[in-house]
């Protein structure tokens, strides 16, 4: 117990990395400090169905086949898509994206992509099903254009008949 | 319903419904090869789905990663990597300024 409250004295309960990203491009020489997405209003719908008798799709920030980066940076070829949940590779593409791989892999997709988990709750009852596609997004600097992609994504949910949608930044 | 691990950003952002997998970047659904864990954490976005009663729900997630020294290393900056750090930003501006 002492020890876990020890950590207060260095950095608050979670990890800030609105905080941490500032210093780390600060430190590479970037001057203009990006500003995250901010809204003050937040929409909120309750559910109409109950879970057991919803479709639940994925969106996901992987990618399915490799994609040029450079140091680091996003790829930049990369857009919006969409893919059957029948036929996931073994891996997604990851590497471009900034999680952390000094403390862990992307090896195992079900610890970003969960369509082996969505679809035991399915079997089991606990949703009514999972979605035949999942959705992919890249990671934008641009908000405006993560909007249009969030606008593509929507569609592709309203075609589907989609009653929740995961969202898995990774 | 937002699964995730960067609670700042997500919270800043704002979004209807939000767990929060407090473990580094990169597996917010559970541990690589833990199944149950990430049945688990799963099942609980499912719940607070059904749950919720207003926007902004953050659900913490009960597991934990099982040590701490990520929190630190990721992204650190310090006496140690500060010329490297530079340098990597001289090479990514340079790369972007060829690829205007």
């Amino acid at each position: 117990m002492t020890e876990r409250a020890d950590r207060q004295l260095e950095q608050r309960s979670h990890v800030s990395y609105i905080d941490k990203s500032r210093e780390y491009y600060q430190a590479q020489g970037f001057e203009q400090a990006y500003r995250w997405a901010a809204f003050d209003q937040v929409p909120f719908t309750r559910p109409s169905k109950l879970m057991s008798e919803s479709n639940v799709a994925v969106v996901t920030t992987s990618f399915l086949r490799h994609h040029d980066s450079y140091f680091g940076a996003p790829a930049t070829d990369k857009v919006v898509y969409f893919h059957p949940v029948a036929d996931v590779p073994d891996r997604m593409f990851t590497e471009d994206l900034s999680w952390d791989k000094q403390a862990t892999h992307t090896e195992d997709t079900e610890s970003f992509l969960p369509l082996s988990s969505l679809q035991a709750l399915s079997d089991n009852g606990v949703i009514g099903s999972l979605n035949g596609r999942f959705f992919g997004v890249p990671t934008e600097y641009s908000q405006r254009r993560t909007g249009l992609d969030a606008d593509q994504v929507a569609e592709w949910c309203e075609q589907d008949g989609v009653d929740v949608a995961l969202l898995v930044p990774l | 319903m937002v699964v995730g691990s960067a609670r700042d950003i997500v919270e800043e952002a704002g979004v209807p419904r939000f767990v929060f997998v407090d473990f580094p970047l990169g597996n917010p659904c559970g541990k690589p090869g833990a199944q149950e864990m990430q049945r688990n954490i799963v099942t609980l976005a499912i719940n607070v789905v059904e749950s919720s009663i207003a926007p902004r729900t953050t659900v913490q997630a009960s597991q934990r990663w099982g040590s701490d020294d990520w929190r630190d290393a990721f992204m650190a900056v310090g006496d140690h990597n500060r010329d490297a750090l530079r340098a990597a930003g001289k090479r990514r501006r340079a790369h972007q300024a060829a690829a205007r």
